[in-house]
């Protein structure tokens, strides 16, 4: 989850307080964002979050209800999707089905009236490049998903577009497959330097892809960062829910200092001690959300009277790499808890029903405002 | 015998035997049976008997042996006859003049539906459908009474005042045509329609994406992806045409005859069975090839379907 070098380059494409509404449903709410040059940008978010139709709306196939799009600097309005210089990979991947592999990857370079010559040259680097060179003469239907998609992304980047679109690139091959085709795609994009803009809504993909991920929420972005930004710093409730899982306490604030706060959860005992400085109103009802993966376990109570709490194990979900807790706390809240499995076999695991301390470091909670 | 009893013996495998048999048994009955009559028929001699021909097997006449008499004449007389030559070839011509024409006015109205609104598709599929639910002949007679001298279109031709005389519009090869494309556009319009109404419309965007503008998306991906939609619309409209009787009867010229109108002529008129029969072989034989090929498209289209 590590972020990759951010190339800080110029601004390649902005969009202006693009709104869209399909009859009295907004799909896309005054959505602002500024995207570089050779970035990889992710637009994550739930089924039905605007985020498809916003990739639309930069390849021209939806025309934006207010806003404006600018791609390197021209307004996108007036142009129709076969002068934009934005190519797409669609998520059914759309192959033209009568046409073969090889045919499929010059449709596009045939509509820029290429030599013939040029265009076969471009087509066998770009099949090449995605190792479909055997594959030339197939037609789609006897590919498997994984060559299919491949050749959806050659018949894309083969025109060589400064910036490409794709909705959830991966989203029809299994895992493992899915896995591999992330880091091509991230090697690809860094060989040959073109921006992309990714949709997706699963999480995982968009933290191993992004350089930035830009969370959206019915129609509006709600959060951009790189993904350890919005992994580590949700700004709201519903990132910090919606990417990785988290435990979540209301409470109120009973200290607030420059350089720490001190709340007081109803469902935990201990007060929650956070080692920076938040603003908000003294007295403020506040959220406070824990990753799973910071919060320790033990048998003997520790030596601390803040981040503590004592709960029963009711559940454990062994993952492999790591293990899944749950902890059923005094007052009746469960709390997920993951502890690395980095010992093969031992006698001091704590198994099922046993009572445990849960302490956490008073930088790992996260303070939100409800 | 119970429901139950019924399914579990349709389900078995004689059961299945028996579902798939019964259509083949219908074609065996209705059609291969009376087909090889025809066959033989058009083998024998006209004869002034009942019935109107020759046996094709006959005792020889010290009662011995059998004897088979294959006539080749018939076939021979549809060559010799220029009468015969000429009516296929018009009859092909018209089949073929108005299947293009079916293609030419179906394409636009089946792709037009496709692409409708789901709520207006089936109102627009009614209307395509709805003359069926009036008689054929019927509807055949109304061009008589819409394209004769003092017939509707004239009239209205003549008080817009675009001509000073009626025109001759019944009886002539344009009102063939007319009839025809009228009776059969739904044929080719249907087939067509389904074939559209399945295209993914995301190919479209593809190519847009691409570069292509919307006449070379047409071109290069819906109208090759349509190939058996227009296949089918055009065998549909083509085989009934080429022996249609009804129209050319009614609508055509009296010079100029269909085979189809030949060969009831031969069968009632003339009483020449083995004649009639030769002609029925030779333009099942000659309409036996586009019913190939059209099979061909339409078992790709079944594959292509599964994908």
């Amino acid at each position: 989850m590590s972020d990759r070098t951010i190339d800080r380059g110029a601004e390649y494409v902005r969009i202006e307080a693009v709104t869209k509404r399909f009859g009295d449903f907004v799909a896309v709410d005054q959505v602002s964002l500024s995207i570089k040059r050779g970035e990889i940008f992710c637009l994550l978010g739930g089924s039905g979050c605007g985020k498809t139709t916003l990739l639309r709306m930069l390849a021209g196939f939806e025309t934006p209800s207010a806003g404006r799009i600018l791609i390197d600097g021209q307004d996108m309005a007036a142009i129709p999707p076969y002068e934009r210089p934005v190519n797409m990979m669609f998520q059914s991947y759309a192959l033209f089905p009568h046409m073969t592999v090889a045919r499929n990857v010059a449709f596009g370079l045939e509509q820029e009236g290429l030599a013939k010559a040029d265009i076969e040259r471009r087509v066998q680097e770009m099949l090449e490049i995605v190792q479909l060179r055997d594959y030339a003469q197939r037609k789609p239907h006897q590919l498997s998903g994984g060559q299919r998609q491949r050749v959806a992304l050659a018949r894309a980047l083969v025109k060589r577009p400064k910036l490409l679109l794709l909705d959830e690139p991966l989203g029809a091959l299994d895992k493992k497959l899915r896995e591999q085709t992330q880091f091509e795609l991230i090697n690809l994009q860094e060989k040959l330097g073109v921006t992309f803009i990714v949709v997706t809504h699963d999480q995982e993909e968009a933290m191993t892809l992004a350089t930035r991920i830009g969370v959206m929420n019915k129609g509006q972005i709600v959060q951009v960062g790189t993904p350890t930004e919005i992994y580590e710093f949700p700004n709201s409730r519903f990132v910090a829910d919606f990417i990785g899982s988290v435990n979540i306490f209301e409470g109120s604030l009973v200290e607030d200092e420059p350089d720490h706060v001190r709340i007081r959860c109803e469902e935990l005992d201990a007060p929650v001690f956070v080692s920076h400085g938040i603003s908000a109103a003294p007295e403020a009802r506040v959220v406070v959300a824990i990753r799973p993966e910071k919060i320790g376990m033990s048998r003997d109570r520790p030596t601390v009277t803040d981040n503590v709490a004592h709960g029963v194990v009711k559940e454990i979900a062994y993952m492999g790499d790591i293990s899944v807790y749950l902890v059923r706390l005094d007052g009746g809240r469960m709390v997920r808890v993951t502890i690395p499995n980095t010992e093969r076999q031992t006698d001091e695991r704590i198994v099922w029903d046993e009572s445990v301390y849960l302490s956490w470091q008073p930088a790992a909670p996260v303070v939100l405002s409800t | 015998m119970t429901l139950a009893r019924l399914k579990e013996i349709l389900a078995g495998e004689y059961g299945r035997r028996v579902v798939i048999g019964v259509p083949y048994a219908w074609l065996l009955a209705f059609f291969v049976v009376p087909f090889l009559i025809v066959f033989k028929i058009s083998f024998s001699e006209v004869r002034f008997s009942m019935p109107p021909y020759a046996p094709l097997f006959e005792l020889t006449e010290d009662g011995a042996h059998w004897r088979a008499i294959f006539n080749l004449g018939n076939y021979h007389y549809l060559i010799a006859d220029s009468l015969y030559i000429a009516t296929f070839a018009y009859s092909i011509k018209v089949a073929a003049v108005s299947t293009l024409i079916c293609l030419a006015i179906g394409y636009p109205m089946a792709y037009a539906i496709a692409r409708a609104r789901e709520s207006t598709r089936n109102l627009l599929l009614m209307l395509i459908v709805l003359p069926f639910w009036t008689s054929f002949l019927l509807r055949v007679y109304a061009w008589v009474g819409l394209l004769q001298n003092d017939g509707v279109v004239n009239n209205v031709l003549l008080a817009v005042g675009l001509i000073d005389q009626p025109l001759t519009l019944l009886y002539t090869d344009f009102a063939v045509y007319v009839g025809i494309v009228y009776s059969y556009l739904p044929f080719m319009i249907l087939p067509l329609y389904s074939n559209l109404e399945k295209h993914d419309l995301t190919l479209l965007e593809a190519a847009a994406d691409l570069g292509a503008r919307p006449m070379t998306a047409f071109l290069r991906i819906t109208l090759p992806l349509s190939i058996p939609g227009i296949v089918a619309g055009c065998l549909l409209v083509f085989i009934p045409a080429v022996g249609e009787y009804v129209i050319p009867s009614l609508l055509g010229r009296s010079d100029q005859l269909m085979i189809g109108r030949v060969l009831s002529d031969e069968f009632f008129a003339n009483r020449d069975w083995p004649v009639a029969s030769a002609v029925a072989i030779v333009l099942l034989v000659g309409l036996l090839l586009p019913i190939l090929v059209f099979q061909r498209y339409q078992n790709r289209e079944i594959e292509a379907a599964r994908r």
